[in-house]
Formats: C-alpha cells, structure tokens, sequence
C-alpha cells in the first residue's frame, strides 16, 4: 500500500491476528482488513459500525441485493479491489455466480428485475456524477422502490463510496480469487464489525 | 436518529473531533476539501473527486510538505468521507424534493 504504516504499522497483537488470519486461510491478509485494523479507534471501528448497520441492518433489500449495490458502485468508480471482494460476497450470498456476473457485464442492468434495476442505476449515477436530483428519484419511486429502500440503498452509497475511495487512494493489491472467496465466507459469517 | 444516522454521525465525529495526529482544523479542511494548501491539497481533492488517479508521487509530494504517514492517513481518510457525505446528503434531499415528506 502507499503509507508503510498500512503495511507494517499494526500493534504486536494486531500482527498476532494476521498471522492466525494465513494460517487458517491459507490466504494473505486483505489490504482492507490491514487498513481497518490499523488504528482502530480513529477509521476502523466507527466505519465498522456504519458498513454493518448498511450492509447487515434491517432492510427490505436482502444481503445479497446489498453486496450487489456494493459491487456496482466499484464497477462504476473503477475500484477493482471492491469490485472482486463485493462480487464474491453477492455471489456467495445468492448460491448463482453466474447472474451476478452477467448482471456486472451489462451496463442496461436488462436482466435485472425492478425496483432492483432502477436502485442501481440510481447508484450508479450517483457514483459517477457525485450527485443526483428530485427527477432520478422519482424514476426510482415509479419503479416501484419504497422511501426506505432509497435510503437504505444510499446507506450503502455512503459506506462504498468511502471504502473504494480508499481502496484506490492506498492502492489496495487485488489477490487471487481465493482470497477474495475465503474473504466472502468470513463476510457473510461475521458481518463487517 | 436512525441507527444509520447514529452510526454516521458518530463516525464524523471521532475523524472531525477525536484525538488525532493532525490538528482537528486540519482534518476538518481535508473533510470539506477546501482550504488544503499546496501538494496536500491536491492530493485531497483527487481523493474526493478521482480517486482512481491517484498516484504513488501524490502521496510522495504530501508527505515532502513535512506531513508524516498517520498525517496523510489521516488527511486522506476525512477527504474520502467527507465526499461521500456531500454525496449521500444530496441524494437525500433529492429524496425529501420528490417525496415532499420528512
């Protein structure tokens, strides 16, 4: 990563955990999980509590629906750590990688079903134009998305477009997909906290 | 408060207001990106605005203005938040303007 503090400043016991992490994975440690896990207090914890109360919370979206909304956002802002690491908690969540794929190689989103498609599409824009207006809303409400899913969805835009901003800005390694998968299994097990 | 909101505010707070490395001022410019001079001030604003452009010589250039790691890592962590609440609080409103509900 890009401050050395990210990559070797963690305190005796947080290098303890990363050791036990390999050896029962069998995998590297995650640049993400070095980045949460580096100062706790001041990043890692307080954004912890926002990512699973967006991501695991209680929402008519289900998780999976979540973890596709994350990984869009990364396909759209260009972030190939998030996008590898959300794709495979979506496709882990809903049992069919191969919809999940399709759905992040077709930018019509056209085998999407409503009010889904509309809510990524919303997402997306958002993403890219860093805003949007009263008009992308109502296209989303006549798509048949309620109030609160418009706002449990922007709960995961606020969390992801934080975390693939850093994801880019510290230069996150993209490893194999193995540890994106063994990443996913503890996602889906244990939640973002 | 929703638990979201609750989550959210506590989470500003600490970055904006907790202990830190850099002056609570300072981390407060790099949230709003505005007032970052110099070197440190481009590398806040293509966090907010491209984050997939930085570059390894942006964060070599902040860190020549005397800035330390846990400084850039701080900086860099408000700017990324910061533009992401200018972000979901648009959106929001957007929402409150075709809703026309609180």
């Amino acid at each position: 990563m890009r401050l050395r503090i990210l990559d070797n400043g963690h305190s005796l016991s947080t290098k303890a955990l990363f050791a036990l992490i390999r050896t029962i994975s069998r995998q590297p440690v995650l640049d993400v999980v070095r980045l949460v896990n580096y100062r706790a207090d001041f990043y890692g914890k307080p954004m912890g509590r926002v990512a699973q109360e967006a991501m695991r919370g209680p929402s008519s979206w289900t998780v999976g629906d979540r973890e596709l909304m994350a990984a869009f956002i990364a396909k759209t802002s260009q972030s190939p750590f998030c996008l590898e690491a959300h794709a495979a908690v979506a496709q882990r969540a809903s049992g069919d990688a191969k919809s999940v794929s399709a759905v992040l190689s077709d930018p019509g989103l056209l085998h999407v079903e409503e009010p889904l498609r509309a809510t990524l599409l919303l997402l997306g824009k958002l993403t890219r134009e860093q805003t949007v207006d009263a008009d992308d809303m109502r296209a989303v409400l006549a798509a048949g998305a309620s109030r609160q899913q418009i706002e449990d969805a922007l709960a995961v835009g606020f969390a992801f477009h934080t975390m693939t901003r850093l994801a880019d800005a510290f230069a996150f390694s993209v490893p194999g997909s193995a540890a994106f998968a063994a990443g996913a299994k503890y996602l889906l097990a244990r939640g973002y906290r | 408060m929703s638990d979201i909101q609750q989550a959210r505010t506590a989470l500003t707070t600490r970055i904006l207001e907790g202990d830190g490395q850099l002056p609570s001022s300072g981390r407060q410019a790099a949230f709003h990106n505005r007032g970052v001079r110099g070197p440190a001030g481009a590398l806040v604003d293509k966090v907010a605005r491209q984050a997939w452009r930085v570059r390894d010589e942006d964060f070599a250039a902040a860190q020549a203005t005397g800035l330390n790691e846990d400084q850039v890592f701080e900086m860099v962590v408000c700017a990324a938040i910061g533009q992401a609440t200018r972000q979901y609080e648009a959106a929001l409103a957007a929402l409150e303007a075709a809703t026309g509900t609180e």
